[in-house]
């Protein structure tokens, strides 16, 4: 059973793939590009398709998704902890 | 699945265009000649009216946008035959003139010096043998190659990224090394990957094109914007699926373009593109509005790949929706032509999901009715560039 996708090795963050992820449970990632399994346990609880951290980051990093920049943290996010609007903010517009 | 020597069964026009529809349209140049049109297609069975809200006082490079997209629809090879009705000769004349240079038979009709009851009588007479004369086309064995094929996504969500926009690309890449002729757009859904975009042009000079028309729409954005956009750009329905900034949401809109395509050239909205391969539309990024642009460029099929669920079609092009999302495949099954949730899952690989498309787009060339067909999904949306004189 596949958790979460990510999609190549250096990524931040991976995506949920499937519904109910509750906190404290340890997920399965499919890194897609190296074709191979990662497990990380979720902090909080994440709905499909939204996003969780791969790695700890601290205030105004960078985030990176397809291993392209995709925006900036607005507040210091944790290895399996829940990453969207309310701590990742766009650098365009 | 696909090679140089796929074919089709698709209505050969006039001109040589290939087309996977039969219509009759009957076509209003202005907002106030609705309801002549649409009295006209609820008479005459088997046409079909496309009203719609611009067409009076519109100048400059917004009327050409207006008479482009008429005239491409008209003359889109999924339409036999067309009405046009319009308040003023003018106008009509030039719609119907611009239409009439395919070959096919359109005729016109001006509601001033008539009135309603007058056009539509005359209209309907015609519309009447049109439409019997369209009824006899049969349809006959063309190359894939001949096919031209437009994708725009929408309501995306994080498995668009990673399940139906890659689909479109794996199916995009296919269908280029057998030929055809397609295209992708959605300008300011590119920020934050323009860069690849622009790294996948033919030349240098197509590369200049891009940059040009990506940086004019940002000045678009900066001059109206009253916020960062985000609740627009992504919408609440991309943040509901998880897509959390543009740039997320870009590149999951570039998998659309597949991993082998090059960008051959850019077109402004509504114009054709005059060779196979890859084209690069300058256009909004609302779905039917894209997509009404793309019908009028002349693209008889269209890839919709969606997340979250959008239910759009169109009333000349196919929309075949493509989805990757279970809940979504779950809860809104009557709206999904092609199911790749399997990807998510590593049930299927990309490959698998490509050549799903490509099976389902040759069921539906050769006549099979999409989702969006079925349920009456007609959405006809023009383009404005800005205010009416």
């Amino acid at each position: 059973m596949i958790d979460f996708l990510v999609h190549e090795d250096g990524d931040s963050v991976g995506t949920i793939v499937v519904e109910g992820v509750k906190a404290g449970a340890t997920l399965t990632g499919w890194v897609m590009e190296q074709d191979r399994t990662i497990e990380v346990k979720t902090l909080n609880e994440i709905p499909i398709g939204h996003k969780i951290a791969l790695k700890d980051l601290g205030n105004n990093a960078t985030v990176i998704k397809y291993g392209v920049d995709i925006g900036r943290t607005v507040a210091p996010i944790k290895v399996g902890e829940y990453l969207h609007v309310h701590n990742v903010k766009t650098k365009r517009w | 699945m696909i090679s140089k020597d796929t074919t089709i069964q698709g209505y050969r026009r006039e001109n040589g265009r290939v087309g996977v529809r039969n219509h009759v349209i009957i076509l209003p140049v202005d907002d106030i000649s609705n309801a002549a049109v649409e009295a006209v297609a609820n008479n005459i069975k088997g046409t079909m009216a496309l009203p719609h809200p611009y067409g009076r006082l519109q100048f400059g490079a917004d009327l050409d946008l207006h008479f482009r997209t008429l005239i491409g629809t008209g003359a889109n090879p999924n339409v036999a035959a067309v009405v046009v009705i319009g308040i003023e000769e003018g106008w009509t004349k030039l719609i119907v003139d611009g239409i009439a240079k395919t070959g096919k038979p359109v005729v016109g009709f001006s509601i001033e010096l008539h009135g309603d009851h007058d056009t539509i009588m005359r209209a309907s007479k015609a519309a009447r043998e049109l439409v019997q004369w369209a009824s006899e086309k049969q349809r006959e064995t063309c190359s894939v190659s001949e096919l031209w094929v437009s994708t725009k996504c929408g309501e995306s969500d994080t498995t668009s990224g990673c399940g139906a926009n890659p689909t479109v690309g794996n199916a995009f890449d296919k269908l280029y090394a057998a030929g055809s002729t397609l295209v992708f757009g959605e300008t300011t859904e590119l920020t934050g990957g323009e860069h690849l975009v622009a790294a996948r042009c033919r030349t240098p000079a197509v590369k200049e094109q891009f940059l040009t028309m990506f940086n004019q729409y940002q000045e678009v954005i900066n001059r109206h914007k009253t916020s960062d956009l985000s609740d627009s750009q992504p919408t609440k329905g991309n943040i509901a699926g998880g897509l959390t900034t543009i740039e997320e949401k870009a590149l999951g809109n570039i998998q659309k373009i597949g991993k082998k395509c090059m960008v051959d050239g850019v077109l402004d909205k509504a114009e054709t593109p005059t060779s196979p391969g890859l084209w690069f539309m300058d256009s909004s990024s609302a779905a039917a509005e894209m997509v009404t642009l793309c019908a009028a460029s002349g693209y008889v099929v269209h890839f919709f790949p969606t997340g979250q669920g959008n239910i759009i079609g169109n009333p000349i092009l196919p929309v075949i929706k493509i989805c990757a999302n279970p809940r979504t495949v779950r809860t809104m099954s009557e709206h999904v032509d092609v199911d790749t949730s399997g990807l998510l899952q590593r049930e299927m690989n990309l490959d698998q999901a490509g050549d799903k498309l490509l099976e389902n787009m040759l069921r539906t060339a050769n006549g099979r009715l999409t989702a969006a067909e079925a349920l009456g999904h007609r959405e006809f949306v023009l383009t404005r560039l800005y205010e009416s004189a």
